[in-house]
């Protein structure tokens, strides 16, 4: 021990030892499996996928799919390409899958503060309401959605019994699940499975929203809908973004709701983007094209998201 | 791990496969994926004594087809001593499961497949080829009905061999005839459209049921109707949905909703294959057309077999230039061996016995469907009043789907193309030029996919 105290630049063994197990570096250690996982779970896979899209993998290479000729942008090249039928179909899923996420983001956003606003006020039987909101949240998606898709038959649906039979609002029975109305019907559903998930994250913003604002501003005379502008919506502001991002993620990539309400084909009107890729890559076993559809679709979802987060990060330093 | 590990080529032999699929779905966000082989991993199990056979659906419940089924498994066991052990699969999973099975290599060691799909799946390599060997090893290809063995794939050897057989027939209601004066069933399309306005009385009943959001259905109709119209689905390996033919027919089908008006515009929503067969079976619908193994569902409905009778799919009269008097297409199921089974000759006693006369007597009386053994087909139980149409349209009056390698993406795109005229048929009126465009579309993806 003493002989190596004595080496210049040496280090004691113990002291390394202690370098190592610092305890700043506790935290990482820790992440270790996270990452691990995360790098099994999601990247790999979607490295493996980059790697498809410039492949050739057709049904001749499924069993040995690492013999598929590498075909360079070529996927991409189909895909992309507008006069050509899968181009100009993976174009009108993509405009068809924006308008659907406009909507259904939206239309939960809107609904789900609505709500919030609602049961965050006082009043008998608040309690029931709360969970009566949540309801359509819990149900196991495949239920929901086969329930709406019961709902929506021409013929024995109920709710063009309500509208034919009880309300007479409609002489004729429109069909809902196929032809231009199919688009409206996987609003309408995706829009009923999404916005309680909006109505609890912001219910949560509204209750830390300390009531004395609202008192000093009805002091100086400011109306209800002034307090909405002026208190709440800056105050649900950094969760209504979260919310906005997540569902917009979410429904955007939305495969569960076409697939249960239209099975693999669905109609020209409600042909969402996921269920499209689906198609190409496991029902026309065309899984190079699938991935390179995959990969654009990918490209385009980090862009909007970097985007919205860098504008969201802009406006917070404007606002403070 | 040693200094060098595996190679990127062993690694991507390994994992590949199943990340493959594993990939294309984690980037879409979706989850058609499904995992495969169960526990039987490579198929066979160590002993060797042990097959893995997964079945299709036959039967109306899955229930069904496991009790008729293990009767008939139980029987093998007794005669090799080798068990087997069933898996039931739904139509609408058994394409995915199969897919996912040859990426990853894990698959059972006997497998059932619809035989349209067997080009497809031979170009992948993945089944064992039914060679001299192995034909000789399940009785020879001679015990089959030649019809039903040349659906067993592109070329061969093929893929697989048939296992149950079924074609298309007329099905109709003979009290509803009866009661509209008419006395027998229509043999030309015109007279079938003339019999059908006669039996519609909307909105309760209709003269003809079908299921217009099949696609596998519509893709069936779009071959039989463009083959007796002179068109055909591909010239070659080159895609020709569009031909006038095919137009013609996919018109003609169409039509039926909206020209026509013998077909309830809610059964463009039909995609389940148990609904128009049940309009039927409640007396909805005057007449259907479909596979003879509709008819134990048609009981399990409610519907008597004394209470309908059966005839030819009509065919036009006169028959256009190059129209071919077909009536249905060499439907069925094969039956495969998964080529890494572990157990080949088990395997293959499995098929022999699957294919021979006694099982295929039992098991096609029970699921209602035609034998493929040349034996089992002269049995007496196959020629009722009601299955004899069926054993001659069959042996007869059918042609198989185009043998082509994207056999499989041809269904989707005519099927689903053909879904979205159904579509606009129900909801407005659908012209030539819309059938036309939507077949050259689906041709136009077809072609530019370059599919297999």
């Amino acid at each position: 021990m003493s002989e190596r105290k004595s080496e210049p630049g040496a280090r004691p063994a113990v002291g390394r030892r202690r370098r190592w197990l610092r305890p700043q570096m506790f935290p990482y250690l820790l992440l270790v499996p996270a990452v691990v996982f995360e790098l099994l779970i999601h990247i790999v896979p979607m490295v493996f996928g980059v790697v498809i899209s410039f492949l050739k993998l057709t049904a001749l290479y499924i069993r040995n799919w690492s013999q598929a000729p590498f075909v360079g942008f070529e996927n991409f090249r189909i895909g992309l390409n507008t006069h050509g039928a899968i181009g100009s179909a993976l174009v009108h899923s993509f405009l068809i899958t924006l308008a659907y996420t406009v909507l259904v983001v939206a239309g939960s956003w809107g609904f789900g503060v609505a709500a919030a606003l609602l049961v965050n006020s006082e009043f008998r039987g608040r309690g029931w309401f709360r969970t009566l909101f949540l309801i359509p949240y819990t149900l196991p998606i495949y239920v929901a959605v086969i329930a709406w898709e019961f709902m929506l038959q021409q013929n024995t649906g109920s709710i063009n019994t309500l509208l034919v039979d009880d309300l007479h609002i409609l002489k004729n029975p429109p069909f809902w699940l196929i032809g231009g109305k199919a688009f409206w019907s996987l609003v309408m559903t995706a829009l009923w499975r999404s916005w309680p998930f909006a109505f609890l994250l912001v219910l949560a913003a509204l209750q830390n929203i300390p009531q004395d604002l609202y008192e000093a501003a009805a002091v100086d005379g400011a109306s209800r809908w002034r307090q909405f502008r002026s208190i709440t919506l800056p105050q649900i502001r950094p969760v209504s973004t979260v919310v906005v991002l997540v569902l917009f993620l979410w429904t955007f990539n939305d495969f569960n709701t076409p697939y249960i309400l239209f099975g693999q084909s669905p109609p020209s009107a409600a042909d969402l983007l996921s269920l499209h890729i689906y198609v190409n890559s496991f029902v026309d076993l065309n899984f190079g094209l699938g991935a390179a559809m995959s990969t654009l679709l990918l490209i385009f979802l980090f862009i909007v998201s970097v985007v919205y987060v860098r504008l969201l990060r802009v406006g917070s330093e404007e606002n403070a | 791990m040693n200094g060098r590990g595996i190679s990127r080529k062993e690694f991507l032999k390994a994992g590949g496969g199943a990340l493959a699929g594993a990939s294309v779905v984690g980037l879409a966000g979706c989850g058609g994926g499904q995992s495969s082989g169960g526990s039987s991993g490579g198929g066979g199990g160590k002993a060797g004594k042990t097959l893995t056979y997964w079945a299709s659906n036959q039967a109306p419940t899955l229930q069904d087809d496991r009790r008729i089924l293990s009767k008939a498994i139980s029987d093998f066991r007794k005669k090799t001593g080798i068990k087997v052990k069933l898996q039931v699969i739904g139509w609408p999973d058994l394409f995915n499961r199969i897919t996912t099975a040859i990426s990853s290599g894990q698959g059972p060691d006997v497998l059932n497949i619809g035989n349209t799909w067997s080009p497809t799946f031979q170009q992948t390599g993945a089944f064992l080829p039914f060679d001299q060997g192995a034909l000789g090893a399940i009785g020879g290809k001679d015990k089959f009905i030649e019809t039903a063995y040349h659906t067993s794939g592109m070329h061969e050897p093929y893929p697989s061999v048939p296992l149950y057989g079924l074609a298309y027939g007329l099905f109709y209601n003979k009290a509803m005839f009866e009661q509209a004066g008419i006395k027998s069933p229509p043999r030309t399309w015109d007279e079938f459209v003339a019999v059908a306005r006669k039996l519609t009385k909307p909105p309760k009943q209709w003269g003809f049921a079908l299921e217009g959001a099949s696609i596998t259905e519509n893709a069936h109709w779009a071959f039989i109707l463009g083959q007796q119209q002179g068109g055909s689905l591909f010239k070659g390996n080159k895609p020709t949905f569009d031909s006038p033919g095919v137009v013609r027919g996919v018109a003609q089908y169409v039509g039926f909703i909206d020209k026509d008006r013998i077909v309830a515009p809610q059964d463009a929503q039909y995609g389940t294959g148990t609904q128009s067969p049940t309009d039927f079976a409640k007396g909805k619908a005057a007449m259907l057309i479909w596979q003879n193994n509709i008819m134990t569902n048609l009981k399990s409905y409610g519907m008597k077999e004394s209470q309908y009778g059966t005839s030819y799919m009509p065919i036009p009269k006169p028959l256009p230039p190059g129209g071919k008097p077909i009536m249905s297409h060499t439907a069925g199921i094969n039956i495969s061996i998964f080529k890494n089974t572990q157990n080949r000759k088990g395997a293959l006693q499995f098929v022999r016995f699957m294919t021979d006369r006694k099982t295929q007597v039992y098991l096609n009386q029970q699921f209602g469907s035609l034998p493929v053994n040349k034996e089992a087909a002269s049995d007496p139980a196959f020629h009722t009043e009601n299955l004899r149409v069926f054993q001659d349209v069959y042996a007869n009056h059918s042609a198989p789907m185009p043998l082509v390698p994207d056999e499989g993406q041809m269904e989707t795109l005519v099927g689903g193309a053909v879904k979205t005229l159904f579509g606009k048929a129900a909801t407005g009126r659908v012209g030539t030029s819309d059938v036309k465009s939507q077949l050259a579309a689906a041709s136009q993806k077809m072609a530019a996919g370059g599919g297999a």
